[in-house]
């Protein structure tokens, strides 16, 4: 099960003990600026509250310098905040002991750097093992839920190779598989890909969206590109100068940017070729699950005013919609035998512009799925329309 | 008026202090108290090189020359190793054989000692900036006092003449660069290999055997190729207080002014050197993996 990550008053600041206590004296009314030319220290991340939900893909946006990168490594604790604390599952990091925090960083949580930091002294496989090796697991299974991480990011038959000798984007392959191998529900992205080429880039954006498609897992991702950003974010957080200057879903950055600042970042961006069905779906309030009490869930829709409700099974896979007239017309126990079987469904990574077409045939809002065919949310005809008129 | 002018003109002497004196008791007193000790430490020691001469004698010297052929073709390339087993052979054809045969048992041992020492003292270096503050003046001083003065205490200490001075004196006074390469090669470690390791949840020995450790290696190995090349030099002057080997040779050709010898015995420790830099540079540059390999 994937977790949710909270970070409360969160301030990073980097100098001596004394510049730091300093600094934290200040840092309600002065400028990072200020504090740095004040006492000497470097206020990377200011105060800063945000809650990131449980399988969301989010992204930190910034310039180089802004705070994002402190902020990132504040979640498994590779920077330790001046003042707040991190919160994954609802436990807080502040409060572990070595021993705890050694723990969840070898179960919960997995990092993907910018250049990679592969031990360049072992093989492919010697890496992706390490985070298992360390936590003492026997070498067969080991070796088997490597060799599963290696497949999962295409570089099987690449296992005995060293890491010099493959090209960047690989290196960055090797690097996520070794973040996988421990199946943690929370994964940490620091600029993954900022230090390959554009073709490549892209091409290792797509895969790590197919990848998060199938898998329950929150993900955290850094980047300076704006197009990165909306191509990979549920929500993204744009910072600057050590603060959130703008926290949202991609659309809502369209719509209403903050400032000039926002709006000059998002500038040019091409947004009907950004913008995902993901990004601007609606969640569901509610779903009604096979063998749900027929009574109950007429109740429900009276009660909340709706007219039907979508229906999926017990994994959450999408089967069809349930009218409210047929559960008053019909007198069965269950509400098994009533639900409308529906295959027009889409899927939340297409692009608007493709999505648009369907939305077009259909008279209702469409249900999203993901790759899995999971329920995911739904599409609303007239925000799609207001996004793409903004 | 002239007593004023002596002052600033020369030292004046009242200011003088005899440091020899305390050195001197000093030494006296850890003859006195750890006498036993020492002379244990000094039969352990005369068994150990003599086990490790006996190993070292015991391959022919055919033995050597192939197996110096075979590892310097897997670290350079056929010439360099053609080149370097005549170096070794002419060192035979000199007549040095057994000579430089003893002095290497000297230098084997030294730097075992030196490894064994030097490896732990580096990374707590590394680890502990208190350690590294210490250590650091220490280390400049150890190299640049003049390697004869080690031989003195040494003698004095073992209370003998011969191999287990010469180990001490060589191993200490090869001792600061396998230290400070230990130290360079843990704190130059890439810090987001360092941080890979750390996120995912190693403990402190965990990151110093599998991740810190290996990655210097490659530094690590060009700390032991420097030591190895000290003790070389060191050795050479051991021959003063009576330890036997090359060093022997070229002592007795200075004291007899006969030129040939002189050179010849300098000769075969000229190719010692050469052979062993030569096999320990490529072994520091084998591991090295953080070097390219032919990019994208």
């Amino acid at each position: 099960m994937a977790q949710g990550v909270k970070v409360e008053d969160l301030s990073v600041i980097f100098g001596s003990r004394k510049q730091r206590e300093a600094a934290i004296e200040m840092l309600d009314d002065y400028k990072p600026d200020e504090i740095r030319e004040k006492t000497g220290a470097t206020v990377a991340v200011k105060r800063i509250n945000l809650e990131i939900e449980e399988n969301e893909l989010f992204v930190i946006v910034g310039l180089s310098g802004s705070g994002k990168s402190s902020l990132i490594r504040t979640l498994n604790l590779l920077n330790r905040p001046a003042t707040g604390d991190v919160k994954v599952g609802g436990r807080s990091l502040m409060d572990m002991t070595k021993k705890e925090l050694r723990y969840f960083r070898r179960n919960d949580v997995a990092m993907v750097f910018q250049h990679f930091g592969l031990l360049s002294h072992r093989t492919v496989l010697g890496n992706v093992e390490y985070p298992l090796e360390v936590q003492g697991i026997e070498d067969k299974e080991r070796r088997q839920r490597s060799m599963e991480a290696i497949e999962l990011v295409g570089l099987d038959g690449w296992e005995h190779h060293m890491p010099n000798q493959l090209s960047g984007g690989m290196r960055q392959r090797v690097g996520l598989a070794r973040a996988l191998t421990n199946d943690p529900e929370l994964l940490l992205m620091d600029e993954p890909y900022s230090a390959l080429d554009p073709l490549i880039r892209r091409e290792m954006q797509n895969e790590l969206l197919k990848l998060e498609d199938t898998m329950d897992r929150t993900i955290v991702f850094i980047t300076h590109d704006m197009n990165e950003a909306f191509r990979m974010g549920d929500r993204i957080a744009l910072m600057k100068d050590a603060e959130i200057v703008q926290l949202g879903k991609p659309e809502e950055f369209f719509a209403n940017p903050a400032n000039q600042y926002v709006k000059d970042f998002i500038a040019d961006v091409d947004k009907t070729r950004i913008l995902k069905v993901r990004n601007i779906m609606s969640k569901l309030k509610s779903v009604a699950k096979l063998g749900d009490d027929r009574k109950e869930t007429l109740d429900f829709l009276k009660e909340n005013e709706m007219d039907f409700i979508y229906v999926t099974d017990e994994k959450r896979i999408f089967l069809g919609f349930l009218k409210i007239e047929d559960l008053q017309k019909s007198k069965a126990q269950k509400i098994d035998n009533l639900v409308h079987k529906d295959e027009t469904k889409i899927y939340r990574n297409l692009y608007l512009q493709d999505a648009w077409e369907k939305l077009n045939e259909s008279t209702y809002n469409l249900p999203v799925v993901d790759g899995k065919g999971r329920l995911r949310g739904v599409l609303d005809y007239d925000i799609v329309v207001d996004a793409l008129a903004k | 008026m002239f007593k004023l002018m002596n002052f600033i003109l020369e030292f004046p002497e009242r200011f003088t202090y005899d440091i020899a004196k305390p050195i001197d008791a000093m030494v006296d007193w850890i003859d006195k108290v750890f006498r036993e000790a020492l002379d244990v430490f000094v039969i352990v020691f005369t068994f150990i090189i003599n086990r490790v001469q006996d190993v070292l004698f015991f391959i022919p010297w055919w033995g050597y020359v192939i197996l110096l052929f075979f590892a310097t073709m897997k670290l350079y390339k056929v010439s360099t190793a053609i080149v370097l087993s005549s170096l070794l052979l002419l060192i035979g054809v000199f007549g040095f054989w057994d000579a430089t045969i003893r002095t290497f048992a000297i230098i084997v041992v030294s730097v075992l000692i030196c490894f064994i020492i030097g490896l732990p003292i580096g990374i707590s270096m590394a680890k502990s900036r208190r350690v590294e503050m210490v250590l650091k003046p220490i280390l400049d001083g150890m190299q640049t006092l003049p390697s004869f003065v080690y031989l003195i205490p040494a003698l004095m200490l073992f209370n003998t003449f011969g191999r287990v001075p010469a180990v001490f004196a060589t191993t200490i006074y090869a001792l600061p660069p396998l230290i400070r390469l230990t130290y360079l090669g843990i704190t130059n470690v890439d810090e987001q290999v360092v941080e890979a390791g750390t996120s995912f949840g190693s403990t402190p020995m965990q990151m110093l055997f599998k991740i810190e450790i290996p990655q210097a290696m490659s530094t690590i190995a060009a700390g032991v190729n420097q030591t190895t090349m000290m003790a070389v030099a060191m050795v050479v002057i051991a021959a003063m207080i009576g330890t036997p080997g090359v060093g022997r040779d070229v002592l007795r050709a200075v004291e007899t002014l006969q030129v040939g010898d002189g050179f010849a015995a300098g000769f075969a420790i000229v190719f010692l050197a050469i052979i062993l830099d030569r096999l320990l540079q490529g072994l520091a540059a084998k591991l090295d993996t953080t070097a390219q390999e032919g990019e994208e």
